[in-house]
């Protein structure tokens, strides 16, 4: 195995399905002569051609159009939304065509469709290019809205993403493309899109995150138990629609304090949904209040890089959140 | 000048923890060796912790009202540089209020030589105890933390459904959580010494099914609007664990023998106005059936006796339990070495420990030791009671109400004659009803011949 970046193992995941599955095709802006704005699909042009790899017009809600009809008949097709914060004009086809294509039909035609977006913050991107879209995604029935916190996951996940025959939104956090690195199989594999993982395990307070906010709070975990002795356990949700509520209520009982962590503001947004599951399910586990560390609720990410770290949950305010709710 | 700590000594076998009920000195006070320093409540005995050596107290480090377990620092002591030396934090105490009870009571199916108990092991539970107890709270927790008290009545859903599962008494479990809260990992860890704890006292050597005294919560058990629950004292959750234990595995016999009083009623009340000027108190009948009760084991002594599965142990002292009842509990202090007791003698024992029950002044000591209990329910106006054997022992009797009732006596007479039912529950693994009937039929023969000289005053 080889160690790659978050950004390697996707293009490599598009690349071996494009390989195996001669239905696979990317569409979006700069997929092809471009090679995509974060060289997602470089190179992809020159191995399958233009009629697999699909420069298209500055116009999300035909992305996806053309994509959920493609996928009606019988392609693979995925779809880049350049940054996620552009997702916006095709909502329309996500949550009203693509997620609810198959109830309409009585289960005649699905969409077998996969959005591919980058999400998050902390690259300076500001208010068009840091936006966290999950919370306007997730809870339609119909849409599974799944996201990697490492390469591993990223192959795995994004190569069954395109080979399941439900619509899925793929959030890719940008932060993570150059910054997350390891091994990943040069073998086709998939990892399952409704299962989230306990990738640390212990018995002082539970983290539950996703995305960038994993290695945060892993890094975090390490240095309290490094430098306090207090253990974590932190699960990675991956599946943020529909939640994998086994392993949450499992990972919240190991220790009865929980603390949820996204960059996302925090009302409205998927930590509030973790916390139902586990207040409904495991109230007498719980010795400590749920608690919620998310960006805070303002309309968007400040540019000026102060205002940019006040908003990004960081390592040292994870770990202080854990910190505290150990000692209650 | 060097510091010492004081810890919370270990009062008595099974103790794990106490209560520190008041203090008796403040920061910056003088203090002598041996001095109390404060007075601490176990679900045994309250009792005055002294001071290990002679000095000028630094820091008070528990708030009045916490539970701490055995081995916590729970004073600072400054000392002269000898004095450091010599005082040994825990073994001071320790030897002091504590593990002196007497071989009897001690574990030891071993025997029963000249206090040849395994002394070894009580410092070694000690230890262990005291380890735990240090474990039990973390040092970043801070006492004084705990001292605020703000979160120390306020469980978490977790906590709750813990102590409910195991019938825990919530202010027993020490909190090291924020502002002392009792943490869910709290009541695991006290779970977790308990059990530890559990195969090395003495007097419950089978300590499995405490469950028992707790079955699983039932529905219809559920309190209906209205109802008041009534906490359960340290106390209470002993009483009711030893009762559980007896009754699990002492199997009950029960034997009565009715007991003509009336010569004993005659000279009772001949002498109680000279008795009651000479000594203060009033003469009650107990102490005269405490001494018909020695003689007769002294001529029984498989009633003075426990079983282990080693053998059956006769013991050679008699030391008799009595039950006072007091503030809704049962206290079972002890007259040790009762058989060298005369009447006065007794009454006096009996008189200093009434008292310092209702006092709440027992120590240790007071209530270690029994070999056989006496238990006075006339003392209720009850003629028939059904006592429950107090482990480890072999019996229990119950002295009832002396009523008036018409007997015959002699062949065709009817006389009115002061009666009293002596109620016996033996636990039959250790005798059978002829040994028992016997016990009984010397103290009936005593009370009823009644030779002053045995009984005088």
């Amino acid at each position: 195995m080889a160690v790659k970046t978050y950004i390697e193992a996707i293009r490599e995941a598009l690349w071996q399905a494009m390989e195996r599955d001669p239905g696979v095709f990317v569409l979006g802006e700069d997929v092809g002569r471009r090679g995509g704005v974060f060289r997602a699909t470089a190179g992809l042009l020159e191995r399958f051609g233009e009629r697999r790899v699909v420069d298209t017009p500055l116009a999300e809600s035909a992305i996806v159009g053309v994509a959920i009809g493609a996928a009606a008949y019988g392609l693979r097709p995925v779809a880049e939304i350049q940054f996620a914060d552009f997702i916006y004009p095709a909502t329309n086809q996500i949550v009203n065509e693509a997620a609810k294509i198959r109830y309409r039909s009585n289960g005649a035609w699905s969409v077998p469709l996969v959005i591919r977006a980058p999400y998050g913050g902390g690259v300076h991107g500001a208010l068009y290019h840091s936006q966290s879209v999950e919370k306007a995604f997730t809870g339609h029935p119909g849409l599974r809205v799944v996201t990697p916190s490492n390469p591993y996951d990223a192959k795995g996940l994004l190569l069954a993403a395109i080979f399941s025959d439900d619509p899925v939104l793929f959030l890719e956090h940008k932060k993570l493309y150059r910054l997350a690195k390891g091994e990943v199989p040069e073998d086709f594999y998939t990892v399952p899109l409704d299962r989230a993982r306990t990738v640390r395990e212990g018995d002082d307070v539970t983290v539950i995150a996703y995305g960038l906010m994993v290695p945060y709070a892993l890094e975090a975990a390490e240095r309290l138990a490094r430098e306090e002795g207090i253990e974590a356990t932190v699960l990675d949700l991956v599946t943020l629609y529909p939640l994998d509520r086994a392993a949450i209520v499992e990972a919240a009982r190991r220790t009865g304090k929980v603390l949820i962590v996204h960059e996302d503001n925090g009302e409205g947004g998927v930590g509030g949904e973790v916390a139902a599951v586990i207040a409904e399910t495991a109230l007498f586990d719980l010795d400590a209040p749920i608690r919620r560390l998310t960006g805070p609720d303002v309309p968007a990410m400040p540019y000026s890089p102060p205002l940019e770290a006040w908003f990004m949950p960081s390592v040292e305010r994870i770990a202080a959140a854990m910190r505290e709710l150990a000692r209650f | 000048m060097p510091i010492i700590d004081v810890v919370m000594p270990k009062l008595g076998e099974s103790v794990t923890e106490g209560r520190l009920v008041r203090w008796l000195v403040r920061p910056g006070e003088t203090v002598e060796a041996y001095a109390p320093l404060c007075e601490v409540e176990t679900d045994k005995v309250t009792a005055e912790v002294p001071s290990t050596a002679a000095g000028t107290v630094e820091a008070i480090l528990v708030a009045e009202g916490d539970v701490v377990a055995v081995g916590t620092p729970i004073a600072r002591l400054r000392v002269k540089e000898a004095e450091a030396s010599a005082a040994m934090p825990s073994a001071a105490p320790a030897g002091a209020a504590g593990s002196g009870a007497p071989p009897a009571d001690g574990a030891a199916p071993a025997r029963v030589g000249q206090g040849a108990v395994p002394t070894a092991s009580v410092p070694a539970i000690g230890a262990t105890e005291a380890r735990d107890g240090r474990g039990a709270a973390p040092p970043a927790s801070g006492r004084t933390e705990r001292g605020g008290g703000s979160l120390r009545g306020r469980y978490s859903p977790a906590v709750r459904r813990l102590l409910a599962e195991h019938g825990l008494d919530p202010a027993a479990v020490p909190g090291t959580g924020a502002h002392g809260r009792v943490t869910r990992k709290d009541v695991l860890a006290y779970l977790k010494r308990r059990a530890d704890a559990a195969p090395a006292t003495v007097e419950a050597p089978v300590h499995g099914p405490t469950a028992s005294v707790h079955p699983p919560r039932e529905a219809a058990r559920a309190p209906f609007d209205g109802d008041v629950v009534l906490p359960i004292t340290a106390v209470r959750r002993r009483i009711a664990e030893r009762m559980v234990e007896s009754k699990r595995t002492a199997p009950h016999a029960w034997m009565m023998v009715e007991v003509d009083a009336t010569r004993l009623v005659r000279y009772r009340k001949a002498v109680m106005g000279a008795f009651e000027t000479r000594e203060g108190f009033r003469l009650t009948y107990l102490p005269f059936f405490l001494r018909a009760v020695t003689l007769a084991l002294r001529e029984h002594p498989r009633l003075n006796a426990f079983w282990t599965d080693e053998g059956i142990v006769l013991r050679k002292d008699i030391h008799l339990s009595i039950s006072v009842a007091h503030d809704d509990a049962l206290y079972v202090p002890v007259i040790h070495h009762a058989d060298a007791l005369s009447v006065v003698g007794l009454a006096r024992a009996l008189h200093d420990l009434v008292e310092r029950t209702r006092a709440g002044r027992l120590r240790p000591d007071d209530v270690a030791g029994g070999t056989f209990t006496v238990n006075n329910t006339g003392a209720f106006g009850s003629v028939l009671s059904m006592p429950i054997i107090n482990p480890p022992q072999a019996a229990i009797l119950s002295i009832e109400a002396i009523v008036k009732r018409p007997v015959v006596v002699d062949e065709g007479t009817i006389a009115i004659r002061n009666m009293v039912n002596l109620t016996l529950s033996l636990d039959h693994r250790v005798m059978d009803g002829a040994a028992a009937g016997a016990f009984l039929q010397t103290v009936k023969r005593l009370i009823e011949t009644f030779d002053e000289a045995t009984f005088a005053v």
